[in-house]
């Protein structure tokens, strides 16, 4: 990743509906080099804003910049980036060397040049010897792989994903993670990708954009998402969390139901409402009386890793809390959270604000 | 014998009752001599002038009418597909309708317009036509077309309707603009859709004899024409059989051509 902008969306609207904007006034620079995500749940916009890097979608309003260059209106086949789509699109009826050599073949390319070429995308995606294959012989994982490889072969600066693993099971999602990182770090160019899985982001991106309702909800790196989220949007949509009313009763103390919790925070006033976001591994549980709020197990799951655990405060909400330990259903316990474990975020004035969030 | 092979004896008898029989009843009829003897002559009889013209302008006017719906029908399933699907079922709709009415009735409406005094012979003297239309080649070719379009139309509209829209715009992505995308991708696709059509269209437009019979004048015999008339008028089933079988060689070749370019279409390199 560096500081040379290689894709810049300047103000993109886009709706389909006279009355609904899917992106609003949409800005985003990518960086070259930059593994960048695009997360969110269903309807967001994140899939509208590839379709519109990409060339199958032209914006209402605003203008998206390619190295510079202004490429809004420019049909895809003349844009200098490819795409690996959901359910990978391969051709059904040519074998998998004829679809790797789809684009090279249209570029005029000389025979010797795209022999070369299949070879080493198949070996750079671990598929060679499956030159004869027809799409339909192959297991998801292996389409996956194929869609990707006829992508890079054409060099493109930038390759744009659009859920490229959401058709895979658990198991070989996760490898593909890593295979897609290690590809990215070989090829050395910019990769865009689009998901509604916050782990996938979280594991692979330099970047990652949440999204929601067609705007930016948070931008920033993985650790940036999750141990600052800007918004309770954000909070509740990277990783599971507690998120609560409280009150900032002074710089460093805050009260969630009667109960004083120190925090790092400053600056959000005196008795001010505000949003409290508590992560479930950052709860302890300790002794009655011992932490900061009392409550009693009412629910535990065995995770694998770790136990989740529901426990209740007489107040009646359930805190969500995660630990190796276990403590069996009608244990009282008592909860202790570290003060740079609580995060405080300010309550949006209304509802349009929630999903405006806190640009850039 | 299970309750499987009984579901499937009513078939079997109808397989077997109405096609198997009437099937092994040519090859009886069209290689009995005139003494009740083995004989080629029926067979050979299509050496003959008066068999022999009459075949190939059968096999001209079906492969010209086939390349015709085709022409017709291609173009405007590529154009429905487009058009998402509401309004194109309501499109096919419309194409289909004309087949709910009789083969017959549809083709003597045809002969009401074409002939002396028609709608449509009026408009063509006023543009300086002068003749008639009723015993053109043109007139069976264009009764052909009408009736066999939508059994074009049906099929390539399926298969244009089964590519998925992210399959095209993959090719886009790598660089086809719309033309490579519909010779590279759409094409190749569509190709069993086009082998249904093509099948569908020529064979019945090779054997017709309804369409030649009234659009013809009585000048025009196609090879229908011929077959039918030993079967009625001339009462020589020996004949009719032997040509039948002839024609029947001729749609099995016709067929096997067809099926070997769709099995390279899928192995061709596009």
């Amino acid at each position: 990743m560096n500081d040379h902008v290689i894709i810049q969306l300047e103000h993109i609207t886009k709706r389909f509906a006279a009355d609904h904007n899917i992106l609003d006034d949409l800005c985003l620079d990518i960086h070259e080099n930059e593994f960048i995500t695009l997360l969110g749940p269903s309807g967001c916009g994140k899939t509208t804003t590839l379709r519109i890097i990409g060339g199958f979608e032209t914006p209402n309003e605003g203008r998206v910049l390619f190295d510079g260059k202004d490429i809004t209106s420019l049909p895809p086949y003349k844009r200098e980036l490819n795409t690996v789509f959901q359910k990978y699109a391969l051709f059904p009826h040519l074998n998998v060397e004829e679809n790797i050599a789809f684009g090279l073949k249209i570029k005029g390319k000389s025979r010797d040049y795209i022999r070369d070429k299949i070879r080493y995308a198949l070996k750079l995606v671990n598929m060679d010897g499956l030159e004869k294959r027809m799409p339909d012989q192959l297991s998801g994982g292996q389409q996956q792989r194929i869609a990707i490889a006829r992508a890079i072969v054409n060099e493109p600066k930038v390759l744009l994903l659009d859920e490229p693993l959401g058709a895979l099971d658990l198991k070989l999602r996760q490898d593909m993670q890593y295979e897609l990182i290690r590809l990215k770090n070989e090829l050395g160019i910019t990769f865009v990708y689009v998901t509604h899985d916050q782990e996938e982001a979280l594991t692979m991106s330099d970047t990652v954009v949440v999204m929601n309702q067609g705007y930016i909800q948070q931008m920033g790196t993985p650790e940036m998402i999750y141990n600052e989220p800007e918004n309770a949007f954000v909070a509740d949509f990277v990783g599971d969390s507690n998120i609560m009313d409280g009150l900032f009763i002074h710089d460093e103390l805050v009260e969630i139901f009667g109960a004083k919790f120190p925090c790092v925070d400053k600056g959000f006033g005196v008795n001010k409402p505000v949003d409290v976001v508590i992560r479930p591994e950052d709860i302890d549980l300790l002794k009655p009386g011992e932490g900061s709020i009392d409550g009693v197990v009412t629910h535990i799951i065995f995770k694998g890793v770790h136990y989740e655990m529901e426990v209740t405060t007489p107040n009646g909400y359930e805190w969500l809390v995660h630990s190796t330990d276990m403590f069996p259903v009608g244990t009282k316990v008592s909860i202790h959270v570290d003060p740079f474990d609580i995060q405080i975020m300010n309550k949006p004035q209304s509802e349009d604000e929630e999903a405006l969030g806190v640009d850039e | 014998m299970n309750k499987r092979k009984l579901l499937s004896l009513p078939y079997l008898i109808w397989m077997i009752g109405f096609t198997v029989i009437p099937l092994l009843m040519i090859l009886w009829y069209g290689f009995q001599g005139k003494n009740g003897g083995f004989t080629l002559e029926h067979i050979l009889a299509i050496g003959r002038p008066e068999h022999l013209g009459p075949l190939l302008v059968s096999l001209l006017l079906s492969v010209i009418c086939t390349v015709v719906c085709l022409l017709i029908a291609y173009p405007l399933a590529l154009i429905l597909r487009k058009a998402g699907l509401k309004r194109s079922s309501f499109v096919i709709f419309i194409f289909i309708l004309p087949m709910w009415m009789n083969f017959l009735l549809r083709t003597y409406a045809w002969l009401n317009l074409l002939d002396d005094g028609g709608l449509v012979y009026v408009f063509l003297q006023k543009l300086g036509y002068k003749g008639n239309i009723v015993g053109t080649y043109g007139a069976i070719l264009l009764g052909m077309v009408y009736n066999y379009l939508p059994f074009m139309v049906l099929p390539l509209y399926n298969a244009m309707t089964k590519i998925d829209d992210n399959t095209l715009n993959a090719a886009r992505d790598l660089g086809a603009n719309e033309r490579q995308v519909n010779f590279r991708v759409i094409m190749p696709l569509t190709f069993p859709g086009i082998v249904s059509g093509v099948t569908m269209v020529f064979v019945p437009s090779l054997t017709t004899f309804v369409v030649s019979d009234l659009l013809g004048g009585r000048k025009i015999f196609l090879i229908g024409n011929i077959i039918e008339q030993e079967f009625s008028t001339a009462s020589n089933w020996n004949l009719g059989a032997g040509l039948s079988f002839v024609l029947m060689i001729f749609i099995l070749l016709s067929m096997a051509v067809l099926n070997h370019y769709d099995t390279l279409g899928e192995e061709d390199d596009g």
